[in-house]
């Protein structure tokens, strides 16, 4: 099964990943081809098979709700694109 | 003296023959020699080292709290958080980016007293299978250097190779340890998921990655893991399991370890030479008193296509933060935020990991989900199966790393499925999360090839010891590459 340009469109626009048009032609041609090979998939009986997410069985942690030392504000604001006042700064989202 | 093994180069330190200042300034002898040959590295810390080495000295004259890793020169793969040092995942996105703490596992080498020389070079986000996918520039094979190291450890398996490092640290989802460590004929293991913690290595895909050493010989890889192993409360996947000294498991005995070897991948795919230094291999460990065991692991060959649509899932989840709000790049076309989104990601990523982002999102969409994540992740519970029925039988598993040795620098670039095929053997254990370590076997066309030894969880101890045994009645780990 292949996959269009035009879905290359929609799932590139969930992803929020801006592609030009020779990247999407070439993206519809690369994925069909990963796609059509994980048919293979198709052929095993999975219908009661259940799901792994994780290959060692996991638990919920859980821990006391109290403060611990984190990290500094300017620490973590020096690697952000843009700043102001102890904040990210973005471009304007409400008119 | 840079091409010791670390647990020689401890007692020449601890017996003051050598001081770790000698020795971290003759490994930089060694990287400014070789490294344009080579480009192992992305980022050399050499001031701070000198700083580390200096400490190092202090404590082994002062008796003061000596580890098997004080004063010994190592690199870090480069999307291991290092304070104040350059993370960039060999991506343009955070190529400037200066993360503000040390992973757990950073954290515990400083704290061991261990010399870090600097950061090396990986497929972007360690997504690929040849170093080629940095953004920042390929590694080159030391055994050939038109070869790829392979990846996305390329390069701290190469810097291990090439004398470049004594020690290094790798990440490995689908096969980033052992399958670099196999085309560099270096040592390489993956642990058990939950193993080491993963607090502070950039995720690619969670369920999947997990850390590990990559070393010249296999007592090296012991002595690393020590270090690296044990629960982290940072990481809620770690597990809180006691750690064994792993140097205990190097003994030279495998009479009666009962070791499969995987008959599915003995079959088509697998180049004829790498079967029979594999098989020779098998052999060998047979004449050291191993019972060897034929196993078949049917859904071996669904894997890859089970991999690639997990993998990238939860690598389009993960990557979803680099948005060029918080940190890394950011497009100067930013009128509104949509448009900053898809600027900042289409200028930031390159060509693979949009792939695999494209492909994730594909996975998890709105009317694919059923037909591709979730029958992936069934598929996922038939191979775990597969191996939980091998090891009634068995207590290693054992293969060859790679279909093929290193191949050419080009050669696959432009064929993402017949890279992504080059993992066949190291993926189902990732999907399984089992321990499984690569270890020189052999050479076809004078480049190295690797044996694959797979252990049930939590069972590096057996690994070690089996991979040790080998390696003491065998010389293929004591072959350099011809640099020079």
């Amino acid at each position: 099964m292949g996959i269009s340009k035009k879905e290359v469109e929609h799932v590139a626009r969930l992803a929020r990943l801006g592609l030009n048009e020779n990247e999407k032609e070439l993206m519809a041609k690369q994925l069909s081809t990963i796609l059509d090979y994980a048919d293979i998939l198709k052929k095993l009986d999975t219908q009661n098979v259940p799901p792994t997410s994780h290959a060692i069985p996991m638990k919920n942690i859980f821990r006391e709700d109290k403060t611990e030392p984190c990290l500094e504000v300017e620490e973590i604001l020096n690697n952000a694109p843009d700043q102001e006042e102890h904040m990210f700064r973005v471009p304007k989202i409400i008119e | 003296m840079f091409t010791k093994t670390a647990h020689e180069l401890h007692s020449l330190l601890i017996n003051r023959k050598i001081s770790s200042m000698e020795l971290t300034e003759a490994v930089f002898a060694r990287i400014e020699k070789v490294e344009d040959k080579v480009r192992a590295f992305v980022t050399l810390t050499k001031e701070e080292a000198i700083k580390q080495a200096r400490a190092a000295d202090e404590r082994i004259k002062n008796k003061d709290g000596v580890t098997p890793l004080t004063g010994i020169p190592l690199a870090i793969k480069d999307n291991f958080c290092t304070r104040g040092i350059l993370t960039t995942c060999s991506s343009k996105i955070l190529a400037n980016h200066l993360p503000a703490y040390d992973a757990t596992v950073v954290h515990k080498i400083k704290a061991a007293g261990g010399v870090i020389l600097g950061k090396t070079n990986m497929d972007e986000f360690a997504m690929g299978s040849s170093t080629e996918n940095s953004g920042l520039h390929p590694t080159h094979n030391p055994w050939d250097l038109k070869s790829v190291p392979g990846g996305s450890s390329g390069g701290s398996a190469a810097a291990v190779a090439a004398d470049e490092a004594v020690l290094a640290t790798g990440s490995d989802t689908g096969g980033s340890i052992r399958q670099p460590a196999a085309f560099c004929g270096v040592v390489g293991m993956k642990p058990t998921y939950g193993r080491v913690s993963r607090y502070g290595l950039v995720a690619f895909a969670s369920s999947l990655d997990q850390i590990g050493p990559i070393t010249k010989d296999v007592s090296d890889n012991a002595l690393l893991l020590n270090f690296l192993a044990g629960h982290d409360d940072k990481d809620s996947t770690s597990v809180d399991l006691p750690v064994p000294d792993y140097q205990k498991s190097l003994v030279d005995n495998i009479k009666n370890v009962r070791i499969g070897f995987i008959q599915e991948l003995l079959g088509k795919g697998i180049d004829a030479e790498i079967k029979e230094i594999f098989k020779s291999a098998m052999k060998k460990l047979e004449e050291l008193g191993a019972k060897i065991i034929e196993i078949s692991m049917p859904n071996y060959e669904y894997a890859v296509a089970a991999y690639y649509l997990i993998a990238p899932a939860e690598a389009s989840s993960n990557l979803a933060r680099f948005d060029g709000v918080k940190y890394g790049h950011r497009t100067r076309e930013a009128k509104d935020l949509l448009t900053m989104y898809n600027n900042t990601r289409a200028e930031g990523f390159g060509n693979e990991v949009k792939r695999r982002i494209m492909l994730g999102t594909y996975a998890l969409s709105a009317g694919y989900y059923d037909a591709y994540y979730l029958k992936a992740l069934k598929v996922r519970t038939l191979i775990k199966q597969d191996f939980e029925k091998a090891f009634g039988q068995c207590d290693l598993l054992i293969s060859p790393v790679t279909p093929s040795v290193a191949f050419k620098l080009g050669e696959k670039a432009a064929d993402p499925l017949a890279m992504y095929l080059s993992d066949i053997a190291t993926i189902p254990v990732n999907l399984a999360g089992l321990p499984a370590i690569s270890i020189p076997c052999g050479f076809s066309k004078n480049l190295p090839v690797g044996l694959q030894i797979i252990g049930k969880a939590f069972a590096e101890e057996t690994i070690l010891r089996a991979a040790y045994t080998f390696e003491q009645n065998t010389d293929w780990h004591k072959r350099k590459p011809p640099l020079e």
